[in-house]
């Protein structure tokens, strides 16, 4: 089913298919659904309008309005973006229809909006708690939430194998059922959370046959912070001192991406030298984290001196960052309406100078390890993720590139000075582990292309809009996204008016990417979990924020 | 016959914090060592401090900076410091780098009860010492000393990679100024420790129902 065509803008064709439903203007703009037709206009979207990228799905307690989540959801192929809300009144029952078989994606979204905020998925097959323990009482992103529910736990975690699911009877009430994750005769081994291989304390229990991998269950959460809940308490300016430490490879990314969200509430356009320096600041730290994924990726497959090569060039990137910014891995350096300094008189010499240096570097990489022969074997053919796979769990940034799937949101949204600037989107069809780790090393020359063409022509101008130190935002919402250093880093804000933003979201690069893993390990042996995990490049502080 | 013993180190005035070291070093002396037993020691713990093995352990941010230091412009390994081990058992101390999170803390808290003795803990970065930026959330440990004894608290949001040198040439020092026989310097008695390590032992086997299959 397509919805009536005359229409133009899809906001509009839904409205005349389910006049139910409520546009509110108030920033970005969204619509409300019923709970009752979320399901149906859903499906549509999804099936009928082609609308196949679910970029972020954020729950949020309104309070005496009731529990729900909004959908920002995108049409890969015209790039048309809506933004759906649907809520539940019931607060203590609060159940939203899942629409994990719509967008895979979902998944682990809808068990991050539960853990959150205890919403019911009805149909969700394991809604587990997906970052607290299962023995959490409470919701802490509820507003009437209690730290002191909560104490430091003595206790090791149990394993718990039983995946959750709800369903609702006639009268309204809910039935749950427990599903075992593994059979009994399943040899299940455990990876992590204290595991050099993957990247961080993440933990995978794994079903082997052999050597074959049948099944991967991933826990998330040992590096939950509660950044999200932290930001509701903070004013504008505090917020951005967490971003820097979300992924802290894409440090400037993310903090741009905050600062960009926040100008775009205020209705602040910032100079074209900030523009400038922003962007080039990026490009640097995409190369500081390609040169680091090259390292580690192949540290953990044993090619000990890529390492120390990775380091020894990324060094220099971090010297150029620490003489403008004073900080070597989170710079603090974007501010609402400015940057933090103006940039050092040497940094257009430096950084010119590192390009001319790094250009033959990366000869030495491939040398040594993208024409090596175990590499190769390692890498070529395993892992592979199709491109509707990566589009459905909107697994962005190089992993996504690697399958097929242009997804820059350097392309597809531009922001910065990335329209001015003439540069490749590096894909590739194979999608395969060799294809992620070529796209990220083709990336490094891409990244100090755009740099060329910027360094030298960065206008005079303010490095710092005046912004007042206390800064309000109209109420309303809205969702600015850039291209982080391994995908599409969003931030939605969602203000009442105050001081204080209600409620913040970061749509996290990572959680996709250890959402498919699943899907990708199946069938592979379990020494490429460890080249996949690698070449996925995930950053679990990211994922768990 | 008394034998004294001193800082055995880089420059002593290099150093800003050597109080807690002077004071360990007034026990050691009024208790006072045997010259044979002292000379011995000396050469031990000489030993000892340049090989000192890191657990690979890192939850964030901090984690990078300690690869930074394992690579080769920082290159812990002149320190003795380079053979990172990733089974505790094998580790001398565990390098805390980064937050400790609720559902962390018991994972980190078997980890350092893994590790053989004698053992070590450096608490990295602002998470570790007191919860850092972190501290006013639901789900963060204000600081790892909550659940392990620590040994040298390292500021910093990271560290940089000096600071973590520095830092971990003091516990070099304190390894130093520690006596490995004749356990002196473990603050409790020998039966004590052997009564609590009995306890501990306990209350593991008393667990009927532990499970093997979980965390590592």
């Amino acid at each position: 089913m397509r919805y009536n065509m005359e229409n133009n803008s899809i906001k509009d064709r839904i409205m005349a298919a389910e006049p139910s439903a409520q546009w509110s203007d108030a920033g970005d703009g969204m619509l409300t659904v019923p709970v009752q037709a979320f399901r149906k206009v859903a499906e549509t979207l999804k099936e009928g309008e082609g609308f196949d990228f679910l970029r972020s799905l954020t729950g949020a307690d309104w309070g005496d309005e009731g529990l729900g989540c909004v959908y920002h959801i995108e049409n890969t192929s015209t790039g048309e973006n809506i933004v759906l809300r649907t809520l539940d009144p019931d607060r203590d029952n609060a159940a939203l229809p899942s629409v994990h078989d719509l967008w895979k994606g979902a998944d682990l979204n809808e068990r991050e909006a539960y853990d959150y905020l205890g919403i019911k998925f009805i149909g969700h097959p394991d809604l587990r708690r997906l970052y607290l323990r299962d023995d959490w009482k409470g919701y802490p992103l509820r507003k009437d939430y209690d730290p002191s529910w909560n104490g430091i736990p003595e206790d090791n975690e149990e394993t718990n194998d039983a995946a959750l699911s709800y369903e609702v009877t006639k009268d309204g009430s809910f039935i749950l059922k427990r599903h075992p994750l593994f059979e009994d005769d399943e040899y299940v081994i455990n990876i992590g959370p204290q595991h050099p291989a993957t990247h961080g304390v993440l933990r995978f229990r794994v079903s082997l046959e052999g050597e074959i991998i049948r099944k991967l269950d991933v826990h998330c959460g040992y590096i939950h912070r509660g950044i999200e809940k932290m930001c509701e308490s903070m004013t504008y300016p505090q917020t951005l001192g967490l971003t820097d430490r979300l992924d802290y490879l894409g440090a400037m990314q993310n903090r741009h991406a905050l600062c960009m969200c926040i100008e775009k509430a205020m209705g602040l356009e910032v100079s074209d030298r900030i523009q400038y320096i922003r962007t080039i600041m990026d490009e640097l730290q995409r190369i500081d984290s390609h040169l680091l994924f090259a390292s580690c990726l192949a540290q953990d497959m044993g090619a000990l001196e890529v390492f120390f090569l990775g380091f020894r060039d990324r060094e220099k990137v971090l010297d150029i960052l620490e003489q403008t910014t004073g900080g070597r891995l989170i710079q603090t350096y974007n501010t609402i309406g400015g940057v933090q300094a103006d940039i050092h008189p040497d940094f257009v010499r430096k950084t010119k100078e590192y390009i001319s240096y790094m250009r033959p570097k990366l000869k030495e990489y491939h040398e040594i390890f993208t024409g090596n022969v175990i590499a190769r074997t390692r890498l070529v053919g395993t892992g592979v993720l199709s491109r509707e796979d990566a589009i459905s769990f909107g697994a962005t940034g190089g992993t996504g590139r690697a399958s097929g799937w242009a997804c820059d949101v350097r392309k597809r949204h531009p922001y910065g000075v990335y329209d001015k600037v003439d540069f490749k989107e590096i894909t590739f069809t194979e999608g395969d582990c060799f294809a992620r780790y070529m796209v990220r090393m083709k990336e490094i020359e891409e990244s100090m292309n755009i740099i060329e063409q910027l360094i030298d022509n960065i206008p005079e101008g303010e490095y710092q809009m005046k912004v007042r130190p206390l800064i309000k935002l109209p109420e309303g919402n809205w969702y600015s996204a850039v291209e982080g250093s391994r995908g599409e880093f969003g931030v939605y804000l969602e203000s009442r008016g105050d001081k204080s933003p209600y409620r913040l979201k970061f749509r996290s690069t990572g959680l996709p990417l250890v959402s498919c893993i699943d899907t990708i390990t199946r069938g592979a042996k379990i020494a490429d979990l460890i080249a996949i995990g690698g070449t996925l490049d995930y950053v679990v502080p990211d994922i768990d924020r | 016959m008394k034998r004294n013993v001193n800082i055995k180190s880089m420059k002593y005035e290099d150093f800003n914090d050597n109080e807690y070291i002077e004071q360990m070093l007034k026990e050691l002396n009024e208790n006072g060592a045997n010259v044979i037993v002292g000379c011995l020691d000396s050469v031990i713990e000489w030993g000892r401090s340049n090989s000192l093995w890191p657990l690979t352990f890192a939850t964030s941010c901090c984690g990078i900076e300690f690869m930074a230091i394992g690579a080769a412009r920082y290159d812990f390994a002149r320190f003795g410091f380079e053979v990172a081990r990733a089974s505790p058992r094998q580790a001398d101390f565990i390098m805390v780098a980064g937050t400790i999170t609720y559902k962390m803390a018991p994972v980190l808290k078997r980890l350092y009860d893994q590790m053989a003795d004698p053992k070590y803990v450096v608490a990295t970065g602002g998470c570790a010492i007191s919860g850092g930026p972190f501290k006013k959330s639901y789900h963060v440990v204000c600081g790892v000393d909550k659940i392990l004894p620590v040994d040298v608290y390292i500021p910093g949001c990271p560290p940089r990679p000096e600071a973590m040198l520095y830092g971990l040439m003091q516990l070099q020092r304190k390894v130093k100024a520690q006596k490995f026989l004749g356990g002196i310097n473990r603050g409790i008695s020998e039966k004590e420790y052997e009564k609590l390590m009995t306890a501990d032992i306990n209350r593991a086997n008393a667990k009927d129902d532990y499970d093997e299959s979980g965390l590592a």
